[in-house]
C-alpha cells in the first residue's frame, strides 16, 4: 500500500486535479499497480465537486518510459486472457472531465498509450515519442494501434509502429499528436494556464462537448451529429446557459457556475 | 580516456583540443566519437560555462582523413553517421562555444569552426574550402552555417572558388570575432573564454536558441518563443544578481544559473 501511494501523487490546486507519475528512477515505467492508482485517482477527481480539469505529468526526465518489462515477459497468453489487465485502461475513457496531458522527456511503449488516453497534449520541446515494443517481439496492447491510427492516420501510424522509431515533438505537433509546445522548464506553468483557462469554462459545456468529440471519433457522422445535437439541447436546461447569453446580450462577464 | 583529442576542464571553462597534430587533426571515426562524448560532457556538465574548440600543432584541422577516403566510400554513409551526430550534439549546446582557430582550417575542419558560437583566429592561420577542389560540395553543416554568418553571395565565392582565406579577410567579412596575433594566442583566447564563463550562462544559451530561431520561424511564433525564453530569462537567479548589482553599483557575479 505504502508502494502505491508513491507510485503517484496527486494535489488540487485551483480547481485542478493534478496526477504525478513519481517513479524516476524507472523513468516512470508503468506497472499494474501504478495505473490501478492512477485509474482510481482519476475516478475519485471524476466525482470531485471542487475538480474542473485533470493534468497528468510525469516527474523527471520522462512522461513515462514505457510498461514494467519484468512484470510481464514470464506471462503466457492464458494469464494475460484471465489477468484482463486492459480492461482497467477502458475505465480512462469513461472519465467526464477533460484530462491533459504534460509530456516531458520519453513518452514510449505503455507511457505513450497513456498519454493518448489524455484529451489533449502539451509536450516540451524536447519530448520523444514511440512504440518499441515491436522490438520486443510484441506490440502495444493498450490502444496504441488504435488511438495512434485514429489520430495521425494510417501512414504514419504504420511508419511509427513498425519501425518503433522514435519521433521528436516537433513531429508528434505537425502530425497532431499534441497540440502545443512549451519549454521544458515552462511546460507545468503552461499545464496549468491552460487548465486554468478550461476550469473556468461552463463545466457542463466542457463535459458535453468532450463527451461529442469522442463520440464523433468513434461512431458514423449521422450518429454522432444526432449525440451532438441530444447534448446541444440539454445544456438549455443548465443555469450556465441562461447566464451565459443573458451576460451576452448586456454584454457584461458571465459568471458561470458549473450548474 | 581520449586518444584523438584532448579534454580538460579548468574554471568553468572545458577546452576540447583535436590532437592528431602528426595528421594535421584530420578527422576520423574514433575522433568523431570521442568528440561526441566530450560534446555531450560539455552539455550536461554543470561546472563547464564555455567551450574551446582549438587544433594541436599548427592545424585547427585539415578536415576529413583521406587515408579513409577510398573508392566505393559511400560519402552520405560517412556524413550521416559521423559529422551530423556530432554538429546536432554542438547545437544542443546552451553554452558559448568558442572555435579558437591556432592554424589552418580547411574541409569539414573549416566547417566545425563555422558551426561554433565564436570564432577567434591566429593571425597565421588561414580557411580554406577545399572541397570544391575534390570535387565535392562543402559539408558538415558549412552551407547552413555561411550563409547565415557572410551572407549568401560571398559563401557562395568562398565555396565555389575555394581561395585561401586569411585572417584579415576573415576580419573584413564578419567571419571571426577576433584576429590575435602569435604572441598573445593563448592569453587571448583564455581571456575571452574566461569572461564568457562568467556571463549569465542560460541567458547566453536562450540568446543562441532565439537567434537560431530567427531563421526559420514566422514572426508571431518567433515572438511567443520570446516570450517563454524572457520568462526562463526572469526566472534565473542570475537575472535577480544583475538587477541587485545594477541597484547596488557593483559588478554582477553570474553563478550561470
Amino acid at each position: 500500500m505504502e508502494n502505491e501511494s508513491r507510485s503517484i501523487e496527486t494535489r488540487v490546486e485551483g480547481q485542478v486535479g493534478f496526477i504525478t507519475l513519481n517513479r524516476p528512477k524507472v523513468l516512470n515505467a508503468i506497472n499494474r499497480q501504478m495505473l490501478s492508482s492512477i485509474v482510481r485517482e482519476m475516478e475519485e477527481f471524476d466525482r470531485d465537486d471542487n475538480v474542473k480539469v485533470i493534468v497528468l505529468h510525469g516527474n523527471g526526465r520522462a512522461f513515462a518510459a514505457g510498461a514494467d518489462i519484468d512484470e510481464m515477459m514470464n506471462d503466457d497468453s492464458i494469464d494475460l486472457e484471465l489477468l484482463n489487465q486492459f480492461v482497467e485502461w477502458d475505465r480512462l475513457a469513461w472519465v467526464k472531465k477533460p484530462i491533459i496531458g504534460a509530456v516531458q522527456g520519453f513518452a514510449l511503449g505503455g507511457g505513450f498509450e497513456l498519454a493518448l488516453c489524455c484529451d489533449i497534449l502539451l509536450a516540451s520541446e524536447d519530448a520523444e515519442f514511440g512504440f518499441p515494443e515491436v522490438d520486443l517481439g510484441v506490440m502495444p496492447g493498450a490502444g496504441g494501434t488504435v488511438r495512434l491510427t485514429k489520430l495521425v492516420g494510417r501512414a504514419t501510424a504504420m511508419r511509427w509502429l513498425l519501425t518503433g522509431e522514435r519521433f521528436t515533438a516537433k513531429e508528434a505537433l505537425d502530425s497532431g499528436v499534441v497540440s502545443k509546445l512549451v519549454p521544458s522548464d515552462l511546460l507545468l506553468e503552461e499545464t496549468e494556464k491552460f487548465a486554468s483557462i478550461i476550469a473556468n469554462k461552463p463545466s457542463l459545456s466542457i463535459r458535453f462537448i468532450k463527451e461529442s468529440v469522442h463520440k464523433a471519433e468513434d461512431t458514423s457522422i449521422y450518429e454522432a451529429m444526432q449525440f451532438e445535437r441530444k447534448n446541444f439541447s440539454l445544456l438549455f436546461s443548465s443555469e450556465d446557459q441562461k447566464e451565459g447569453m443573458n451576460a451576452f446580450k448586456e454584454k457584461r462577464k458571465p459568471h458561470f457556475k458549473g450548474q | 580516456m581520449f586518444k584523438t583529442i584532448k579534454y580538460e576542464v579548468h574554471d568553468r571553462v572545458a577546452w576540447l583540443t583535436l590532437y592528431r597534430s602528426d595528421k594535421l587533426n584530420a578527422f576520423t571515426e574514433e575522433m568523431h566519437s570521442e568528440m561526441l562524448t566530450a560534446l555531450k560532457d560539455v552539455e550536461r556538465n554543470e561546472n563547464v560555462r564555455c567551450l574551446v574548440i582549438t587544433g594541436e600543432g599548427r592545424a585547427f584541422s585539415s578536415g576529413e582523413d583521406l587515408d579513409g577516403v577510398t573508392e566505393g566510400l559511400d560519402h552520405g554513409h560517412v556524413i550521416r553517421k559521423r559529422y551530423t551526430p556530432v554538429l546536432i550534439q554542438l547545437a544542443k549546446i546552451d553554452k558559448p562555444v568558442i572555435a579558437a582557430i591556432n592554424g589552418i582550417a580547411a574541409g569539414s575542419g573549416f566547417s566545425l569552426a563555422l558551426a561554433c558560437d565564436f570564432r577567434l583566429m591566429h593571425e597565421q592561420a588561414k580557411l580554406v574550402q577545399a572541397f570544391i577542389h575534390v570535387g565535392l560540395i562543402p559539408d558538415s553543416g558549412n552551407l547552413y552555417y555561411l550563409p547565415k554568418l557572410i551572407g549568401h553571395a560571398k559563401a557562395l565565392e568562398l565555396a565555389v572558388l575555394g581561395e585561401k582565406v586569411t585572417a584579415e579577410e576573415a576580419k573584413e567579412i564578419g567571419l571571426v570575432t577576433k584576429v590575435i596575433d602569435g604572441e598573445n594566442w593563448m592569453e587571448g583566447v583564455s581571456s575571452f573564454a574566461e569572461r564568457l564563463a562568467n556571463m549569465p550562462t542560460r541567458a547566453i544559451g536562450l540568446i543562441k536558441q532565439q537567434l537560431q530561431a530567427s531563421w526559420d520561424m514566422p514572426l508571431e511564433l518567433f515572438l511567443e518563443k520570446e516570450a517563454y525564453g524572457q520568462r526562463m530569462a526572469g526566472l534565473t537567479s542570475d537575472h535577480q544578481e544583475g538587477v541587485h548589482a545594477f541597484m547596488e553599483k557593483r559588478s554582477p557575479d553570474f553563478a550561470g544559473k
